[in-house]
């Protein structure tokens, strides 16, 4: 991976950030993915509050949650947290 | 450019390091007290008691937090200054690596003191020798003058936009720190000039503008965070890079700092003394080398080529300038007051004898580990190594290429 990566002459010292954090897609580290049943959720958004890298998103518009894959790892910590059991983590190939 | 008119205080060691800390204009001291590094720590706290200084003191609870409040706040731009010795230096470790990875051109005066156990508080070099890889500049000092002298040079070289390294000044403990001298001091004001005020290389941030290096919300920027096997390498090597170059601006500042003061220690890396014609030479750092100074001038009236070359930048190591140095000298000691146990000798002799095995003359080369825990280093030790180099050179032979000097058998 390095072959297209910039010299020690190129970047700037100490290991400054020179890109936003968004611009590195951490969902593609996840081997479980949230799957949400609709019928058991009741939008009670404690998944949202839970959720340790902010991948899951209150759309009001759409009286929603969305689930955002660019940055779930697949921690599952909002299938834990889930009062009513309405998320299930499933290996990604699966689904 | 004339010498300025100065001022003769009596000052022990520590006290030259607050004083020149003092009129270095530092924004931030965040230190803890351990001795014998106490009074720098004692008399800044009385500077701030007194406003004779705006200085932000802040008060830690550890070593390790005293490094990290000193990178905090040069890495928003301030000038900051610590203190420390021994177990205090063993402390920050982690930090030391941090600080010079951030690029902080933190300056910290570290008053050599032996490592537990058992407990000792008296001198040798046993604290920052270990530290000698973490990428900071290191000065060793030979009296409170140049202790003095070479806080106020360290700001500077510290905080050259090209170099952005942290510097460590070491000077002997309770030899020099508890030490009353005679220091010349410059006026407040040419010192504050000197320093000057912080300069910032540009850096690009995340959003791809050019900024100072530095924190500051008007232009956001994120210091150091997270490099793995794609960037980390890169980075080390920007840093030796800056190693490379700061042998030249230790060399300038020193320079300019002479003009003003009209002192000089040797080119401000390496001090030779009586090494042009020398056959036999000590190489030595730190406050010994005025004991051997004295041996030399009598060895000298006496018709023996005696010399020494006292190192005063041990990092970045003055490769150069040790070599031609030495080049011509047929014996050399060196002396280590530190011990790495199980190795071949002390810290400063693996770098003498790793230098020396590129010259063609290939002078003889011994180690004397000497002084731990605060020994004594008697005169006539000194002349022991003298007649030891000469019988090297009339039996053409090293017998035993590390000893111990100044231990009981």
């Amino acid at each position: 991976m390095t072959t297209k990566e910039k010299g020690w002459k190129q970047i700037s010292m100490a290991g400054v950030c020179w890109k936003p954090s968004t611009q590195y897609l951490t969902g593609d580290w996840k081997t479980y993915k949230p799957v949400r049943d609709l019928e058991k959720c009741t939008r009670c958004v404690l998944c949202v509050l839970f959720c340790p890298d902010g991948a899951i998103n209150w759309k009001p518009e759409k009286n929603d949650i969305q689930f955002d894959f660019d940055f779930c790892k697949g921690c599952g910590i909002c299938a834990n947290e889930c009062p009513l059991d309405a998320i299930e983590m499933k290996l990604e190939e699966e689904t | 450019m004339a010498i300025a008119r100065q001022k003769m205080m009596a000052l022990n060691g520590d006290e030259a390091v607050a004083f020149a800390a003092k009129q270095s204009d530092v924004d931030v001291v965040a230190a803890y007290p351990i001795t014998p590094q106490t009074i720098i720590v004692e008399r800044f706290s009385e500077y701030v008691a007194n406003g004779e200084v705006d200085t932000e003191f802040v008060c830690v609870e550890s070593e390790h937090s005293a490094l990290t409040s000193c990178l905090t706040a040069a890495a928003t731009g301030a000038r900051a200054f610590t203190a420390t010795a021994s177990a205090g230096l063993a402390l920050m470790h982690e930090i030391l690596y941090v600080t010079s990875g951030c690029r902080a051109p933190v300056v910290m005066a570290v008053v050599n003191r032996a490592l537990s156990a058992p407990i000792n508080i008296h001198c040798d070099h046993s604290d920052t020798m270990v530290e000698r890889d973490c990428g900071w500049i290191q000065i060793y000092v030979e009296n409170s003058q140049e202790a003095y002298d070479s806080v106020i040079q360290a700001f500077k070289i510290a905080e050259n936009p090209r170099l952005m390294l942290p510097v460590m000044v070491g000077l002997d403990g309770f030899t020099l720190s508890h030490t009353l001298e005679n220091v010349q001091t410059l006026p407040d004001n040419l010192v504050k000039q000197f320093v000057g005020t912080r300069q910032f290389p540009p850096v690009t941030n995340h959003e791809g503008k050019t900024v100072p290096f530095k924190l500051d919300s008007k232009t956001p920027l994120t210091i150091g965070p997270l490099d793995l096997y794609d960037y980390y390498f890169e980075h080390k090597r920007q840093q030796e890079e800056a190693m490379r170059i700061a042998p030249k601006i230790i060399q300038q500042v020193h320079e300019e700092y002479a003009e003003k003061s009209g002192r000089h220690y040797g080119d401000g890396l390496i001090e030779p003394y009586c090494l042009e014609d020398a056959e036999t030479a000590i190489v030595c750092l730190g406050s010994t080398s005025g004991t051997i100074k004295t041996i030399i001038d009598k060895l000298r009236s006496k018709g023996t080529k005696a010399g020494l070359l006292r190192l005063r930048a041990f990092r970045p190591l003055p490769v150069k300038e040790i070599t031609e140095a030495l080049e011509n000298v047929k014996a050399v000691a060196v002396m280590d007051r530190s011990l790495s146990f199980g190795g071949h000798g002390g810290a400063v002799f693996h770098e003498i004898r790793h230098i020396l095995y590129d010259t063609s003359t290939h002078p003889y080369i011994v180690n004397y580990v000497y002084g731990l825990g605060g020994r004594d280093t008697h005169p006539n030790l000194i002349h022991k190594i003298y007649r030891d180099l000469q019988r090297i050179l009339e039996t053409q032979r090293v017998e035993k290429p590390v000893q111990f000097i100044g231990l009981r058998e």
